[in-house]
């Protein structure tokens, strides 16, 4: 296996609150990605998804931990050095008419990071322009047009579009189909999955979709409270989901066919607040298999027999999984 | 019995351009269902398909330049569309209910929640307001909020999504509706608690034996806590049926496109979907509206596209439904 392009080891983010309170937003969170692999990153709004996906670009400073990108650690390289490093990596925003600078030109859009980061004759990056927007499937007459004059898809395809303008290493894609419509969505995965097999780009896809990071995704994280708490092969990880969150949440997901039955376990109560997080096992709270010691002691990441890794101070004892409830 | 009955209903937007034009989008377009007690029927379709629109145009809350041109809504066989604002005032929030999208901006940010159940339970009743407060609490307690004293005292704004959705619904049944209307009830929520919400909203239809409409633009809602589907497209229900009918033998195009396009479908890099833009609700083309996007469309689609019985209650708005197997496979073409 090739190295991988990322590798961030006990990343910690904290937002401070002002006397000695924070939003521990992300915890100790390690992970890999290997180009050409997809690692899908999934969990509830607060999780620290987004958060996450930002640090590893430096959009926010790191509190603790270490993040090594292509071989050099970028953890506190100074900004101005940074800066250089973006055209290796690009990220793709949940909300494209938001991302885009409304009053310019698709054309000049798209060519943006090109100009910034490649050392190109206009004429060079006007040809390359064209070859970007012919690359999402965007048709070369939108070129002259501004974003208000394109639909939502089209629009998430000229990010793409300047994402992948500078043939970065690593992509970094936060919900970039949650705003769209189920068959522009799948237009978009199937471009993505495409871009990814002929770039070798690393991408880290985050979303709260089940369904679409498990069509994207070579591995999956699951995220709790800024906490990996189950990571692994897509097929594993879906098929005998090791940790009892993943569980629930994977039996609270819906599939778009009758024909597949849903058994359920519903979660009780919500996900506690960030700034007081619960101690031992952070989803002792939540959990229908808790006991007494997972209020107490943290767990650490065992590998399980179907390969993934999980969270779960029940695992070696087999306790961790969730009894199966049929639907009512 | 059938509870609701809309027929043939034609919401247009009306305007003036510029030039003093008169403007009209034709936003429904000839929307028929019906709905009895105890069933819960699932709307689905893309942005702008006119799911919402059919929702505010059967409780009669269209705003300017919105109106309804045609058509009628009958429910429980008293007619809707033309019924005084006064009448149809005492109907809303009292036997016709409706749960919005958004659940924080529906409710009065200045007003304690359990208050404003006990304000709806007053508008429609003589209760006394003791009775009306412990029906607010004991509402509360339907939909699975804990300890409904102390959180009837609470304000909107202290209140998680999930937990204002519930309140919303509460709202919804003081006072013991026979239709409910439920608009996005879980979309923006997390999927544990749309679980939650889900499993009550089933228990609690089967409960009061109430009529229900989920618009949602999720097939796995539709696909696991509805009885009956009616998709939307520019404006009309091109496909209705049985739930399980209609996924198994879609016979619509756009509903096969929107069921192929579903993560349980789809396979990257397996057939081609169907993409493209939703038509000009100002410029309607004749005929049908999806044929600009049809992989099956032929020069018969330019005239007016028949009702087609697929079985007794699955019905397509297609020349070809039912026949979609049969014919050259478009999406092995694309």
């Amino acid at each position: 296996m090739n190295d991988p392009v990322l590798t961030v080891t006990g990343l910690c983010k904290r937002f401070p609150l002002g006397r000695k309170r924070f939003v521990n937003a992300v915890n100790h969170v390690d992970l890999a990605i290997a180009p050409g692999e997809t690692l899908g990153m999934v969990g509830e709004s607060g999780s620290g998804k987004s958060t996450l996906g930002r640090v590893i670009l430096r959009l926010l400073e790191p509190t603790e931990g270490r993040i090594l990108f292509d071989g050099q650690d970028i953890t506190h390289l100074p900004k101005g050095r940074v800066r250089p490093l973006r055209r290796n990596m690009q990220m793709v925003f949940q909300d494209p008419w938001s991302a885009l600078n409304p009053r310019m030109r698709i054309r000049d859009l798209i060519g943006e990071p090109v100009r910034l980061h490649m050392d190109m004759a206009r004429s060079e990056r006007d040809d390359r322009t064209e070859l970007l927007a012919r690359r999402v499937n965007l048709s070369t007459e939108f070129l002259n047009r501004t974003p208000s004059n394109l639909s939502g898809g089209q629009l998430q395809r000229v990010c793409i579009a300047r994402a992948i303008a500078t043939d970065p290493k690593l992509i970094v894609l936060d919900e970039p189909t949650s705003s769209l419509d189920l068959s522009v969505r799948a237009g978009i995965l199937e471009l993505l999955a495409e871009i990814r097999e002929e770039t070798k780009a690393a991408m880290l896809f985050i979303s709260h979709d089940l369904g679409t990071v498990r069509m994207i995704s070579d591995r999956i994280a699951v995220l709790y409270l800024g906490e990996i708490v189950e990571q692994g092969r897509a097929e594993a990880l879906f098929e005998t989901p090791a940790h009892p969150y993943t569980q629930a949440l994977l039996s609270a997901h819906l599939p778009s066919d009758p024909a597949i039955p849903v058994a359920r376990h519903v979660l009780e109560g919500e996900v506690p607040s960030p700034i007081a997080l619960p101690a031992g096992c952070k989803f002792h709270t939540r959990c229908p298999v808790a006991i007494e010691r997972c209020r107490r002691d943290v767990p650490a990441a065992l590998t399980v027999p179907s390969g993934q890794q999980a969270r779960c101070l029940r695992i070696p004892e087999g306790g961790n999984i969730l009894e199966r409830k049929e639907p009512a | 019995m059938t509870l609701l009955e809309v027929d043939d209903l034609h919401t247009h937007f009306i305007s003036r351009d510029i030039d003093n034009r008169v403007r009209v989008a034709k936003a429904l377009n000839g929307v028929s269902f019906s709905l009895e007690a105890g069933r819960i029927l699932g709307i689905v379709g893309e942005t702008g398909a006119g799911k919402s629109l059919t929702a505010q145009s059967v409780v009669g809350l269209l705003r300017p330049p919105a109106k309804i041109v045609g058509g009628s809504v009958r429910f429980e066989g008293r007619e809707l569309t033309t019924m005084a604002p006064d009448a149809l005032n005492r109907l809303r929030g009292h036997e016709i209910a409706m749960v919005v999208q958004n659940p924080r901006t529906s409710l009065d940010p200045l007003t304690r929640v359990g208050d404003q159940l006990v304000r709806l339970h007053q508008v429609h009743s003589d209760a006394a307001p003791a009775a009306s407060r412990q029906r607010a609490l004991e509402m509360m307690q339907a939909v699975g909020i804990p300890d409904p004293q102390s959180r009837a005292r609470a304000w909107p704004h202290e209140l998680s999504g999930g937990m204002a959705q519930r309140v919303l619904l509460a709202m919804a049944l003081m006072n013991a509706p026979k239709l409910l209307i439920a608009d996005e009830p879980t979309t923006g929520l997390d999927v544990t608690v749309q679980a939650q919400i889900l499993d009550l909203l089933r228990d609690l239809v089967a409960r009061f034996d109430m009529a229900t409409t989920i618009i949602t633009h999720d097939l796995g809602v539709v696909a696991h806590f509805c009885d009956d589907i009616a998709v939307m497209f520019a404006g009309s229900i091109v496909e209705s049926g049985p739930v399980r009918d209609v996924f198994a033998h879609p016979a619509h195009p756009y509903t096969r496109n929107l069921i192929g396009a579903t993560p349980e479908r789809f396979r990257v890099g397996g057939a081609r979907l169907l993409g493209g833009q939703p038509p000009d609700l100002y410029n309607l083309p004749d005929g049908c509206a999806f044929r600009a996007r049809c992989g099956f469309a032929t020069d018969l689609c330019r005239t007016p596209v028949p009702r087609t019985h697929v079985s007794a209650d699955h019905v397509a708005l297609c020349h070809f439904a039912g026949q979609l197997d049969a014919a050259p496979d478009a999406e092995a073409q694309a």
